[in-house]
């Protein structure tokens, strides 16, 4: 088994703190809420969504920014608990990114 | 819904620039709506509740605890309360724990595993906060890490830090600074930063700029 | 359950368990195998090894607040009264003589 990804308390390498704030995106302010919400109606458990975090690819883990981590944890969780399917969710990604034209 | 969304720094960007793993949350809310599994009104009840969440509410709690000795005993007694009687909503936390500073020794709060946070109280924590290279050293360098802050606790303080691994929310009081007697709550409370709440450095000992 | 069912009151030295065990888990590793403590009883808790796979929880583990000297976790012999305190639920500690 062997420490977890995110069970970092104490490992050496660790640098100096970046006391940079910045203010939430729109979709980080999103994503808290979804997940707030989910949360508030029962949908998931906060031990869930740790979990899926947790079971997380560990470079993706490493990679993703914080709220990049909790979107892919409410679809992991919301997948497993056959509440979406990760085949609707392209499909309606696809849609809307065909309106948001190329980037 | 626009096509736009603005980033950290308040710059419109269109939607199709963010990355995948940040627009997937466009098609998981609309496709919960759809199916009837939260409400935009759900969604904008927590956006309010979030936003309504500073470390304003915190600063509050700590000046009244530094006129009010009485105060103080029950702040630490029994935090949730204590918050009830301010008007500050702490119900969402299930078990409130206030670390009361003094001249020998200092808290400090971490959550190696993730980032619990007081947020009933504070709001969201800091990035610093959520960040590896914190998560990584505050078990073992607090004194460190309270040196980035400019903090330098002398040598007879002892430095106790919490890691936060379970159901319990830690807000650090701050140590009252000297010369502040006579001061208005008003005034106290903006000595008390929201990094001396989470223990990184004491609070401020003159109002900032 | 009242206090008299606790396992651990306070001023009890304990051991944090070294076990490799699956699932989520909030014993951090860097505990792990480290002796402390008791500081607190905070209670009895759902537990949360079993929340995460979508369980009840139950039963309900209690949660102690448990401290180690600084030296003692890292192995160091710097002269230091510093502390780390964790959070533990009673099922990963064990007693000391």
């Amino acid at each position: 088994m062997a420490r977890g990804h995110h069970d970092i308390g104490g490992l050496p390498g660790g640098g100096p703190i970046d006391q940079a704030e910045h203010q939430l995106s729109d979709w980080e302010i999103l994503a808290d809420a979804v997940n707030q919400a989910l949360g508030a109606k029962g949908i998931k458990r906060t031990d869930e969504m740790r979990r899926a975090r947790e079971e997380m690819d560990s470079a993706a883990y490493r990679d993703m920014t914080y709220y990049e981590r909790w979107i892919a944890s409410i679809e992991a969780i919301l997948i497993e608990k056959k509440i979406l399917t990760e085949d609707e969710i392209n499909r309606k990604l696809a849609q809307f990114e065909s309106k948001w034209g190329e980037p | 819904m626009s096509d736009l969304t603005s980033d950290a720094h308040g710059h419109e960007h269109p939607k199709n620039e963010l990355s995948d793993h940040a627009k997937r949350i466009y098609a998981i809310r609309d496709l919960l709506i759809e199916k009837g599994v939260i409400t935009e009104k759900d969604i904008q009840c927590q956006i309010d509740y979030q936003e309504a969440r500073t470390p304003a509410n915190g600063a509050k709690l700590v000046a009244r605890a530094w006129v009010d000795s009485a105060f103080k005993v029950r702040f630490v007694a029994d935090p949730k309360a204590a918050c009830a009687e301010l008007g500050i909503d702490a119900t969402a936390i299930n078990e409130f724990v206030v670390l009361e500073n003094t001249e020998k020794v200092r808290h400090m709060v971490v959550c190696t595993l993730c980032s619990c946070y007081p947020r009933p109280i504070l709001g969201r924590p800091p990035d610093w906060y959520k960040s590896f290279n914190y998560r990584q050293r505050a078990v073992v360098d607090p004194r460190g890490v309270m040196r980035e802050f400019g903090f330098e606790p002398p040598d007879d303080v002892e430095v106790r830090v919490h890691d936060s691994t379970a159901d319990i929310r830690y807000l650090v009081l701050p140590l009252r600074p000297k010369g502040t007697q006579g001061w208005s709550e008003d005034d106290l409370a903006k000595l008390v930063t929201r990094d001396s709440m989470i223990g990184v450095m004491d609070a401020l000992n003159s109002l900032p700029e | 359950m009242s206090a008299a069912d606790d396992k651990f009151k306070p001023g009890d030295r304990v051991k944090v368990k070294f076990e490799d065990r699956p699932g989520h888990i909030r014993t951090p590793w860097y505990i792990r195998g480290k002796t402390g403590w008791v500081e607190r009883v905070y209670g009895e808790f759902l537990n949360p090894e079993s929340l995460a796979f979508g369980r009840d929880g139950l039963p309900k583990k209690t949660l102690y607040l448990i401290a180690f000297h600084q030296g003692d976790v890292w192995g160091e012999s710097a002269k230091t009264q510093d502390k780390i305190l964790v959070d533990i639920y009673e099922h990963w500690l064990e007693p000391v003589a």
